[in-house]
């Protein structure tokens, strides 16, 4: 009895809008790891099954489909292969290192959710949780400082394998990281200096208040999700593993579960810099058009409603990953350096000093705080953008959507395309019946 | 936490700026214009910036009396005459450089670029009050100097200096910060003033607060070029190029021991009880080891490496006399030997051939027949550094004061003493070897034939010549000068030392 | 200091050491630069722990995700990550003398402490905030405005230095 009192003591009813007492703190962070174990291992499961569908789709296929009902369990019987596979390790490789590389490529992107608030905070009796595993006072910096360490699972990789295609996979890697990850940090500090504080929660909180950074720093935001995608390794920044170059790149020698966690951390990565993306530029867990979620009195309603919210940007934000994986084609590596040095870090700082500048005009103005500052920034964007795109740009690094191949070119493609379409799509049958030869026009 | 008063801290740190942005101009000057003629006219713009710190400087010297400093920042005597030294230092430095690269045909606008950036550090040595500025200012110099020294990158002379220097430099910056560390956990003070008056009122932990010092004084002579932490000298010394080797004996030397002795004299003044006796033997070894050590080399950089660190220790024997007349001495002492340096290297710039071939004495053979006047120059120089009388200009003086520092000081250091004089005895040795090939001996056929020496060169060395010689006859006038730039530490009368057990 | 936080500090002081252990007695560069990595996270575990979780997010930030991947880099770019390759540069003498020095710095720390029962309290006690940058930038653009433009300047000058050294060789 007299331990169940104790026990009891520990865990204090309260106001459901106030703080937790030590006790119910302790067992929320747990059960918010656990579920968010669970629930994070099983969306990376599922990505892999959403960009083998998006791809089909995109290519004009059907994508898997026969395990399980449209091919949901699909994941499921590519784990139970992967695990079932031998984990090869060559002989000259350095042991420990490479056991635990794939590990360290997936982890960080885990540990980076530990920082991300998902939803608005959750009255309980015991009090308000916060729905962020820990509410860290500088998860910005914690947000950076565990993905600048992201690339030592694909470095460790490269090397340890003690071959030559994977020690450039990991050479290129670190490369690009490093590039890019100054290229992100300095994308960022627009937004600390809207939000004036390295919170996550301060962020969201300044976008519910002025807007989403994604109209007030419309360039930090652009800058943001490239450096995201070479972060990730995604094409068309995926060269340390460029199979026509490298064969698999870093993870040329993993085979069996050891070799599917790099494409795990992939995705896991993926979904981390889609979160990231979310908080600092489209207003985290808030719900537009409205300020009834941004005040207290929490309510459970309010909860989910904005986890709705943050999960369906986070998909908006998935899907488009996956969407310019399957249309752009590889940089190559003089590209992606001259791309990340010449053009994102110049960019990236020169947006610092014109927004720090006009933030403080602004300031000046009495403006702080208000429509028009919103509006301004809005503005300022608009011309600046307009500026890169036509001023300085000039069509290097952007490609206008017009076609670059000649009119009659185009024609005769689409031609061909109608007379494909006009047998049902099938090649096969298009090619029994399409007696012009190739080339004639 | 107040608003900084901007407008104040820019005029404490005026020559900072101006040299920093110098810098930048000369790096922009390098790129900009037509290829030919660019490291020139940097060099021209690198030039102007030193020369416009020398003239600030002395400005601040003889115009108003000068404000109190902050705690960050100086503004005495000593930091203004330092300065306008170190300033006038880095333009000669400048124009060998230039003399010196262009003959090795690796001119480049980096170059007087990177001398003034150290400069900027060096000058903010003369008045930093605080060690994270210290440490700064020694960091700015000593990265510029490492990368002056490996600058020729043909060289694999150079850059075994380079490398030695790098490393040495890095493993001593290493020292100096620990130390800064562990005082600063003893103190809680970063501040030279916050220090000295916590050690003043009694450490409250004085085991820490020893180990920082004895750490920050191991950095401090490794800068120096104290013994025995002077072994990467005479490499580093002989790979650099000859013209950056005169800036590193001159200026940085000068910039190492500023900072030397105002640390010694603002924050361990309380304590000079427990690291005199450690001074006291270092400058007795240094002057020792040092003249001992170049009576057998051959090479001339190699002898003047080695002479420079017999100079580190008559100069630590001023710091040692600890009293306003020490720092007179110091600073006395910096000036005539900045001018010697400088006009010994100046020569040896306008005898080099271009390759990385080192000098030796036979090169200085028949000097007074190929260029009479260098040779005169030369031959003054190296008796100032002897410390000659009448021939030696100012040199002597310079010993003199060192002398009279050490016999005045308020407990008297006659041992010092002696050891100097006859130290300097011994020094004779090697610097009368390097004059009597070039009186005395007939040329030998050059190799390669050496191009006349450039105008600047030349004028650098017999100015030098000239200058040492004046202030000879006239030593009082720069007595006056070091008078007024003892650090403001000194300037209430002779201070702590009492507490030295004689 | 609570119960909890003492557990964590003697956790975190024990990786630091044990990292650092590691570190210097490894004997390829790639293991070495790990444990170094290592040593800087619990050392950002400690930063934590005296309230300056900034100091912490930094530590990681600037020396395992920036200066020690460029190491890992640089390591990887020589190919000289294998022990194996050539014999250890640290001789039995070397050895000695590191061990000699390393616990000279011991007791010489050990004897700082002697005599005083109780450590003064220098580090003045923070008050918790929910912005922890506002105070650190407060100090670094006011009282420390010089140190932080000097070290712009320092930093140009490695720069520099870095791209004259390193710069491919073309017609001057």
């Amino acid at each position: 009895m007299l331990l169940m009192q104790d026990v009891a003591s520990l865990f204090p009813t309260g106001d459901p809008q106030g703080p937790l007492a030590d006790g119910p703190f302790v067992v929320a962070a747990i059960i918010k790891i656990l579920v968010f174990f669970v629930a994070y291992l099983v969306t990376v499961a599922l990505m892999t099954l959403a960009e083998r569908k998006i791809s089909a789709w995109i290519q004009d296929r059907r994508g898997p489909n026969r395990t399980g009902p449209f091919g949901l369990l699909q994941p499921v019987a590519d784990g139970i292969k992967n695990f079932i596979k031998e984990s090869t390790k060559p002989g000259e490789a350095e042991g420990l290192l490479f056991r635990i590389a794939p590990a360290l490529a997936f982890m960080p992107a885990m540990v980076t959710w530990a920082v991300i608030p998902f939803a608005a905070p959750l009255p309980t009796p015991w009090g308000l949780v916060d729905m962020s595993i820990a509410n860290l006072p500088v998860g910005f910096l914690f947000m950076l400082a565990i993905s600048s360490i992201g690339v030592y699972g694909l470095v460790l990789a490269g090397w340890a394998s003690n071959n030559k295609y994977a020690l450039l996979g990991g050479l290129r890697s670190s490369a690009q990281m490093v590039s890019y990850e100054i290229a992100m940090g300095m994308s960022t500090i627009p937004v600390l200096l809207l939000a004036g504080n390295v919170s996550l929660s301060a962020i969201i909180q300044q976008q519910q208040a002025q807007g989403w950074n994604v109209l007030l720093l419309t360039i930090s935001w652009i800058l943001f999700v490239i450096a995201g995608f070479a972060e990730t390794n995604r094409l068309p920044f995926d060269l340390p593993e460029a199979e026509s170059e490298l064969v698999a790149g870093y993870h040329t020698e993993y085979s069996g579960m050891a070799y599917a966690m790099f494409p795990l951390a992939e995705y896991a990565n993926m979904i981390t810099v889609s979160a990231l993306a979310t908080t600092l530029f489209l207003g985290g867990w808030d719900v537009p058009f409205t300020s009834w979620d941004n005040t207290g009195p929490w309510t459970v309603l309010k909860t989910l409603v904005t986890f709705a919210a943050f999960a369906a940007k986070l998909g908006v934000a998935l899907f488009s990953f996956v969407w310019i994986r399957w249309t752009l084609p590889r940089f190559r590596y003089d590209q992606l350096m001259a791309l990340g040095w010449k053009v994102m870090l110049p960019l990236a700082l020169a947006y610092i000093v014109i927004i720090a500048a006009f933030t403080l005009a602004l300031e000046a103005a009495g403006l702080r705080n208000s429509i028009a500052f919103s509006a301004a920034l809005f503005a300022l964007n608009v011309v600046l953008l307009f500026i890169c795109s036509r001023v300085l740009d000039r069509g290097r690094l952007i490609s206008p959507a017009s076609p670059r191949a000649r009119l009659a070119e185009v024609e005769r493609l689409r031609e061909r395309s109608a007379v494909a379409r006009r047998y049902g799509g099938n090649p096969s049958r298009q090619r029994e019946v399409d007696t012009t030869p190739a080339g004639v026009a | 936490m107040n608003a900084p008063n901007v407008s104040g801290m820019l005029m404490l740190i005026l020559p900072e700026v101006v040299l920093s942005v110098g810098a930048m101009i000369t790096l922009l000057l390098g790129v900009s214009g037509a290829d030919a003629g660019r490291s020139h006219r940097a060099a021209m713009a690198a030039l102007a910036t030193a020369v416009v710190g020398v003239v600030l400087a002395i400005g601040m010297l003889t115009g108003a009396p000068l404000a109190p400093g902050t705690t960050f920042i100086a503004n005495d005597g000593f930091r203004w005459t330092l300065t306008a030294l170190l300033c006038a230092g880095t333009g000669a430095a400048v124009v060998l450089t230039e003399a010196y690269d262009r003959r090795a045909g690796v001119a480049r606008a980096e170059t007087p670029a990177l001398l003034l950036l150290a400069a900027t550090g060096m000058t903010l040595l003369t008045a930093a009050r605080d060690l994270m500025v210290v440490f700064l200012g020694i960091e700015l110099m000593s990265l510029a100097t490492y990368v002056l020294v490996a600058m020729h990158r043909t060289s694999a002379r150079a850059a075994e200096a380079a490398v030695k220097y790098f490393l040495l430099g890095a493993f001593s910056t290493a020292f100096l910060l620990y130390g800064i560390a562990l005082v600063y956990g003893a103190t809680g003070s970063m501040q030279l003033e916050g220090i000295g008056s916590a050690v003043a009122s009694g450490a409250k932990l004085p085991g820490l607060l020893m180990a920082g010092v004895a750490l920050m004084l191991v950095g401090l002579a490794f800068k120096v070029a104290a013994a025995p932490f002077h072994l990467w000298t005479p490499d580093v010394y002989d790979g650099a190029p000859t013209a950056v080797t005169g800036f590193m004996a001159a200026s940085v030397k000068a910039a190492a021991f500023a900072i030397f002795l105002r640390i010694t004299a603002e924050a361990f003044a309380p304590l000079l009880a427990d690291w005199h006796p450690v001074l006291w033997v270092l400058a007795a070894a240094t002057m020792v080891i040092g003249n001992v050590l170049a009576l057998g080399q051959q090479q001339i950089k190699r002898v003047l490496a080695y002479s420079s660190i017999a100079h580190a220790g008559y100069l630590l024997v001023a710091v040692v006399s600890f009293s306003a007349e020490g720092a007179t001495a110091l600073v006395f002492y910096l000036v005539a030997y900045t001018l010697a340096t400088m006009g010994a290297f100046a020569v040896l710039v306008a005898l080099s051939d271009g390759t990385d071939r080192p000098l030796v004495r036979q090169d200085l053979a028949g000097l007074r027949e190929r260029h009479p006047w260098l040779a005169l120059a030369f031959a003054v120089c190296v008796l100032s550094m002897l410390g000659f009388p009448l021939a030696g200009g100012v040199g002597f003086f310079a010993k003199w004061q060192v002398l009279q520092a050490a016999l005045q000081a308020s407990v008297p250091q006659q041992t010092l003493a002696i050891v100097l004089v006859l130290s300097s005895v011994v020094s004779g040795g090697y610097y009368l070897g390097l004059i009597a090939p070039a009186f005395m001996q007939s040329p030998v056929p050059a190799a390669r034939p050496i191009p006349a020496p450039p105008t600047g060169v030349r004028a650098i060395a017999i100015a030098c010549a000239v200058v040492v010689l004046v202030l000879g006859v006239l030593p009082s006038s720069l007595t006056r000068l070091a008078q007024r730039s003892a650090p403001s530490a000194f300037a209430g009368g002779p201070t702590v030392a009492t507490t030295i057990q004689p | 200091m609570s119960d909890l936080s003492r557990y964590f500090f003697y956790l975190f002081s024990l990786l630091t050491i044990g990292s650092a252990l590691a570190f210097v007695t490894r004997k390829g560069p790639v293991p070495a630069a790990l444990w170094l990595v290592n040593t800087m996270f619990a050392l950002s575990g400690l930063y934590v722990l005296l309230d300056a979780p900034f100091v912490g997010a930094v530590q990681v930030l600037v020396y395992a995700g920036a200066i020690m991947v460029v190491f890992v880099f640089v390591v990887m770019l020589l190919n000289l990550g294998r022990a194996g390759d050539r014999p250890d540069l640290r001789g039995i003498g070397g050895q000695l003398t590191a061990g000699v020095v390393g616990a000279a710095l011991l007791a010489l720390l050990l004897a700082a402490r002697r005599g005083d029962a109780v450590l003064p309290a220098l580090v003045p006690s923070s008050t918790s905030t929910s912005n922890v940058v506002e105070p650190v930038a407060q100090l670094l653009f006011t009282d420390y405005l010089l140190a932080f433009e000097l070290t712009s300047i320092v930093l140009l000058t490695a720069l520099v230095g870095a791209v004259v050294l390193a710069k491919r060789r073309t017609a001057a």
